[in-house]
């Protein structure tokens, strides 16, 4: 049995099929990209994962479970994380305290010894804080840890949200377009945080791309999606050579 | 300036970031306990109802500050806990035992208002909390074997273990104050834990906080609930100072002030909530001294003008009948809220924090530290 499954999933608005039974495994520890022209439904693969979206049909699986019909805040504490293609922060807080909500599936205290602010709590919030300092000092964000989401700049922000993921220890991350808006060296510090990501912390990658360079550097597998649907499937030089692909973005 | 070297987490977790903290406040709660003494009972009176207010305003910044959901029927809280006060208190209930249970009757129907606002956001919320604040006035105004309907009740003198606390005394200013300092503090112990973070979270996204593992529903009613409960324990008092309660003390007129109180001094903090409390309870005595001289002031400065004698007189009974007007009140508050909307949106705590960086940076402070940007309005596509 693979790690994460998706079995024929499918996602229609009345008669557009955004995703049309996609099927598709990803193996614990690697890196899966998936690549398609825009409205290809990548992003809506991801919006089903995390079910801000309820599946039309289909079935997920996470390490032999069935996740589809788990509420969307089960999710995370499941140990799947995700980013945004457009930046979802809590604009007007802190970073640090961005990064402390990611740490939220780990709080286990309750509302009146909160109140109260009893040991047991300050004990929790100490743990949170020294996981988040890892995350800080593994992406490089020292430099904004009492800084306001609003203030920073667009490059910053990806790169925190990032963190936030992070911070809540995920089994799988699921990566919407991480570069972009970012620049060359961004870029490539980003495909070295993917790298680190998974040898060092152990995390199995899904990630919705169009930079091909990012895609080419970090994948192990790649799947092409056009309207909905899977082109191709296999190492990043198979699918970039399949006809269905070259199709797709450059026209028959 | 100051620049804080942290060395441990605590620095981050403690109340009081610094020793300077620990002055200000210090001086402020020395001011606070020698008030009743140096103070007249008429500004004693006041602060009382500061206290209150503030506490409210505490309850609503939790709502509406930090969770981002709008009520305007707060009245209705504050109106369920002094009723529940009121009618416990003529079985002989002692103090603490129906203190805690307007806050937990107000906290419960918090919760079950909070279920049917879990599907409403924005102006649709606000309609359903008004529409929840009429249901409970008309119920208070009906219910006649509770809470004797439009007669009101009498609320006897409040007395702890045997003793009378009076509603002018420095005793109960004292009761007031200490109820409010528990509920900032709780508020703040809430705010640096993970409920108080998960709160912010659903302000500022409820798609990310629901990918983080937020129950967003759940944590809507947890807020609805704290809040409320809050503004019933404040309810319990009010309706002591009062001494007297009817259905039409609690209005939606009552419910706008406690908007004006956190709008005014800031949405964003907790000092907001006592700063536009302070603001709203000052400005009721300022505006009755405007309504009874401002006709004598215009007339007479039309006089010094040369006015004659008939002129000065019509412009007197005019100025007087506009100042009496019925509604006139809720019109300037309408004004104030505009204004502050309009040009001091982080409010009355926002422009002191403005004041206090102008002279931290003294003599580098530009026009343009302050100018506010236009801020890119996010989509509600994926809420």
């Amino acid at each position: 049995m693979s790690y994460f499954r998706a079995e024929n999933l499918s996602l229609h608005f009345g008669g557009l099929k955004a995703v049309d039974s996609v099927s598709f495994a990803v193996e614990k520890g690697e890196i899966l990209s998936i690549i398609g022209p825009n409205g290809a439904g990548k992003s809506s693969i991801f919006n089903l994962i995390s079910r801000i979206y309820p599946p039309t049909s289909g079935r997920i699986f996470f390490e032999d479970q069935d996740i589809t019909e788990q509420p969307a805040y089960d999710i995370a504490g499941l140990g799947i994380a995700r980013t945004f293609q457009n930046i979802e922060l809590f604009e007007n807080a802190t970073m640090l305290s961005n990064l402390l909500v990611g740490r939220h599936r780990h709080s286990a205290t309750q509302l009146w010894q909160e109140l109260l602010f009893l040991p047991s709590v300050r004990a929790g919030e100490k743990v949170h804080r020294r996981r988040v300092e890892q995350v800080i000092e593994f992406l490089d964000l020292e430099a904004y840890r009492d800084k306001l989401i609003s203030g920073l700049p667009y490059g910053v922000r990806k790169v925190i949200e990032l963190a936030r993921a992070l911070c809540s220890e995920p089994k799988l991350i699921l990566l919407d377009e991480p570069s972009s808006g970012l620049n060359v060296e961004e870029t490539d510090d980003m495909s070295f945080w993917i790298r680190d990501m998974k040898t060092e912390l152990g995390i199995t990658v899904l990630m919705v791309e169009h930079d091909m360079t990012l895609v080419n550097r970090v994948s192990d597998r790649v799947i092409a999606l056009n309207y909905g649907r899977v082109l191709a499937m296999g190492s990043p030089s198979e699918v970039q050579r399949h006809p269905d692909v070259v199709a797709a973005y450059l026209g028959a | 300036m100051r620049f804080l070297f942290k060395t441990d987490y605590e620095d981050d977790i403690r109340l009081f970031p610094h020793s300077g903290y620990v002055v200000s406040y210090g001086i402020l709660l020395a001011f606070l306990v020698i008030a009743p003494f140096v103070l007249s009972s008429y500004l004693v009176s006041q602060l009382v109802f500061v206290c209150i207010y503030a506490t409210v305003g505490v309850g609503l910044m939790i709502l509406t500050g930090f969770t981002g959901q709008a009520s305007l029927g707060h009245a209705a809280f504050l109106a369920i806990g002094a009723y529940t006060a009121a009618y416990l208190q003529q079985y002989n209930v002692p103090f603490p035992v129906y203190f805690l249970a307007g806050g937990l009757l107000t906290g419960v129907v918090g919760a079950l208002v909070g279920f049917p606002a879990l599907r409403l956001t924005g102006i649709y919320l606000v309609i359903a909390t008004i529409s929840f604040a009429f249901i409970v006035e008309e119920v208070l105004a009906r219910w006649e074997s509770v809470t004797h309907g439009n007669e009101g009740m009498r609320v006897k003198t409040l007395s702890l273990f045997g003793q009378a606390v009076p509603q002018n005394g420095s005793a109960f200013y004292f009761l007031c104050l200490g109820v409010l300092i528990l509920t900032i503090v709780g508020t703040l112990n809430l705010l640096r834990s993970p409920t108080g973070r998960a709160f912010v979270a659903i302000r500022d996204s409820e798609t990310a906080a629901r990918s983080m593992g937020v129950n967003v529903s759940l944590y809507k009613v947890k807020s609805f609930a704290i809040s409320a409960a809050i503004t019933g324990l404040a309810g319990v008092l009010f309706a002591h100072k009062l001494s007297f309660i009817s259905p039409e003390m609690f209005t939606l007129q009552l419910s706008i002030e406690f908007i004006i109180v956190i709008l005014i001094g800031g949405t964003f903090s907790l000092h907001g909530a006592v700063l536009g409390a302070i603001f709203l309870v000052m400005i009721d005595p300022f505006l009755t001294y405007l309504k009874d001289d401002l006709p004598g002031i215009i007339a007479g400065i039309f006089a010094t003008f040369g006015a004659d004698s008939v002129t000065a007189s019509k412009i007197h009974s005019n100025v007087a009948a506009i100042a009496s007007a019925n509604g006139l009140k809720g019109a300037i508050y309408g004004v104030i809220i505009v204004l502050f909307v309009l040009f001091e949106p982080l409010g009355l705590y926002g422009r002191w924090l403005k004041i206090k960086l102008f002279f931290q940076l003294f003599p580098l402070c530009k026009r343009a530290t302050f100018k506010r940007q236009k801020i890119y309005v996010k989509s509600e596509r994926n809420r």
